[in-house]
């Protein structure tokens, strides 16, 4: 085999692992409530794989391949760690599956669903749910996670370890809840899913490997969802939610990769099917009376984009929306939303007393699209002076390179206008002395 | 698998109940132990008689150091506990939800170890 079909053979091996690895270790721990366990069979199944695919080519079906090989790996593991005669048994039953599997290549059976629910237990501690569901769902390592979550990597590594222990030693179930107990551990659930969207959706250029399909893969858990619990508005709304942005993936770049925002995107390049796909959802949701944050977030999104396809923006319903969101949220993400809105329906200056003041301190004090916003708001009441200081901030925060270009030109494009309205009062005032 | 509900309560308050309060807590938990019980769940159960009564031993150099009083002075003591033999814990809290001293005060689920 040549160098290069080597490497070849390597990239795929890593795309298939990235794919299954939640769907994998899902069936492995499905038995053994055994999470951790399930992450280090699989993770040697993958090492084995990166030996013998670019040697021996693609199994036919390389999630069949993994998983055979990760069984093999939890029975050794069995063996040696001298477990009980019911755990031998349950061995040798793992050992039969592994064997009719082999034999007549049924399609793989999806257990996401079951691990995501025993992630989100009402008994493991609430602020590691979500962290939890992206590490064993999605394969996201503790070193990402962390600074997804703002945690130092050691302390979340050591977090996940004990949530997975807990889940194991607990015996925490690995099975989608009675519909008693369904809602409050559906938020969680929800609350990972677009925690992951959200996450892939701020690499859009997909410069990074680990997070290039993860807005796919929160859309594709998305739908999972709604497939098996079609009467959950949340589940829609939070589907549509992450459809409506999709739908723009395209539009909000240019060719050469430079941000485009949503007021000036080309409305024939977003995707229409999944529009009116996130229509429908949203319909759907809206008549099994119960409104949450995933549906007015949709609902916000749905407006935006009726607003670009023809007609007027109906800022007095988004600004009804935002006030309903903070009601239930109470984050100054959504405030700041609020405060833009109100800029629209009542004027600059409301606007402006409107968005949240942070203390010294405060992480909104590093939060890039506040003093964006903060610019954006100053400029309408002609105050350029701290206009110009607010995108200072702004593009001094912002890691995307593209939109701190954009940003750049925003503030370029402002002292350029600061200077003819200086000229402009001078020459008013020049005028003025004449008279 | 095996989990150990342990059963927390307020000493003072007990001590300070009524006859007839007394009474109907011991009711109470006799009908909880007895549908348990029926149920094939129950492994073993007992109550504990008041922290006042506990001797906490250690034993460094094999030389017995004696300590008159529970291991954790608290307001809340642990009152008993029930074993019970269930699927997950899911069927261990749904228990747990019925006992009488999760209303009142708290119940501890903890699986016990698999040797």
């Amino acid at each position: 085999m040549s160098g290069r079909d080597h490497d070849s053979a390597v990239d795929i091996t890593e795309a298939v692992t990235r794919r299954s690895y939640g769907k994998l270790v899902a069936i492995l721990a499905a038995r053994t409530g055994d999470v951790a366990g399930a992450e280090d069979a699989l993770s040697d199944a993958f090492t084995s794989a990166l030996v013998d695919w670019p040697r021996s080519g693609l199994p036919q079906n390389p999630e069949a391949w993994l998983l055979s090989a990760a069984r093999r790996k939890q029975i050794d593991t069995g063996r040696h760690s001298k477990v009980s005669t019911a755990a031998t048994d349950h061995l040798q039953l793992m050992a039969d599956e592994l064997q009719s599997m082999a034999n007549d290549r049924q399609p793989i059976s999806d257990e996401r669903l079951a691990l995501m629910f025993a992630c989100a237990h009402p008994a493991i501690e609430p602020g590691i749910r979500a962290p939890l569901i992206l590490q064993t769902i999605l394969g996201f390592n503790a070193q990402t996670i962390g600074s997804a979550f703002l945690v130092a990597p050691a302390t979340m590594g050591a977090r996940l370890s004990r949530a997975k222990n807990k889940i194991r030693a607990a015996g925490i179930p690995l099975r989608v809840p009675d519909r008693a107990d369904l809602p409050e551990r559906l938020a969680d659930v929800l609350g990972a899913i677009y925690g992951a969207y959200a996450y892939g959706w701020s690499d859009p250029a997909g410069i990074d490997g680990s997070v290039r399909n993860l807005a796919e893969e929160a859309i594709w858990l998305g739908r999972l969802i709604t497939k098996v619990l079609p009467r959950e508005p949340e589940a829609l709304g939070l589907l549509a939610l992450m459809l409506y942005s999709q739908s723009r993936l395209n539009a909000r770049r240019d060719r050469q990769g430079e941000f485009i925002p949503l007021a000036e995107q080309k409305v024939t390049e977003w995707n229409k099917t999944m529009i009116v796909e996130a229509e429908g959802l949203l319909l759907s949701a809206s008549t099994l009376g119960a409104f949450g944050r995933y549906q007015l977030e949709a609902a916000i999104q749905s407006a935006h984009i009726a607003g670009r396809r023809g007609g007027a923006t109906d800022w007095p319903a988004i600004e009804r929306f935002y006030d309903a969101l903070c009601a239930i949220t109470d984050s100054p993400v959504t405030s700041i939303n609020r405060a833009i809105a109100i800029a629209e329906t009542r004027g600059a200056s409301e606007g402006l007393a409107a968005m949240p003041v942070p203390l010294a301190g405060d992480r909104l004090n590093e939060y890039q699209p506040y003093w964006a916003a903060r610019a954006e708001l100053l400029i309408r009441l002609c105050d350029f002076d701290a206009a110009k200081e607010a995108y200072g901030r702004a593009i001094g925060l912002e890691a995307d390179p593209s939109v701190r270009r954009f940003l750049q030109t925003k503030k370029a494009n402002l002292e350029r206008r600061a200077d003819s309205h200086s000229r402009r009062s001078f020459s008013l005032r020049a005028f003025d002395r004449i008279e | 698998m095996q989990y150990m509900l342990l059963v927390y309560w307020t000493e003072a308050e007990h001590a300070a109940a009524s006859d007839g309060q007394k009474a109907e807590s011991f009711a109470a938990y006799t009908a909880y132990a007895e549908v348990l019980r029926q149920s094939g769940a129950l492994v073993t159960s007992a109550g504990l008689q008041p922290s006042s009564t506990a001797t906490v031993v250690r034993a460094p150099d094999s030389r017995p150091a004696l300590w008159d009083g529970p291991y954790v002075e608290s307001k809340e003591q642990l009152g008993g506990y029930f074993v019970i033999d269930v699927p997950d814990l899911d069927a261990a809290i749904a228990w747990a939800v019925r006992c009488p001293g999760a209303q009142r005060y708290a119940v501890e689920v903890r699986p016990l170890m698999v040797y």
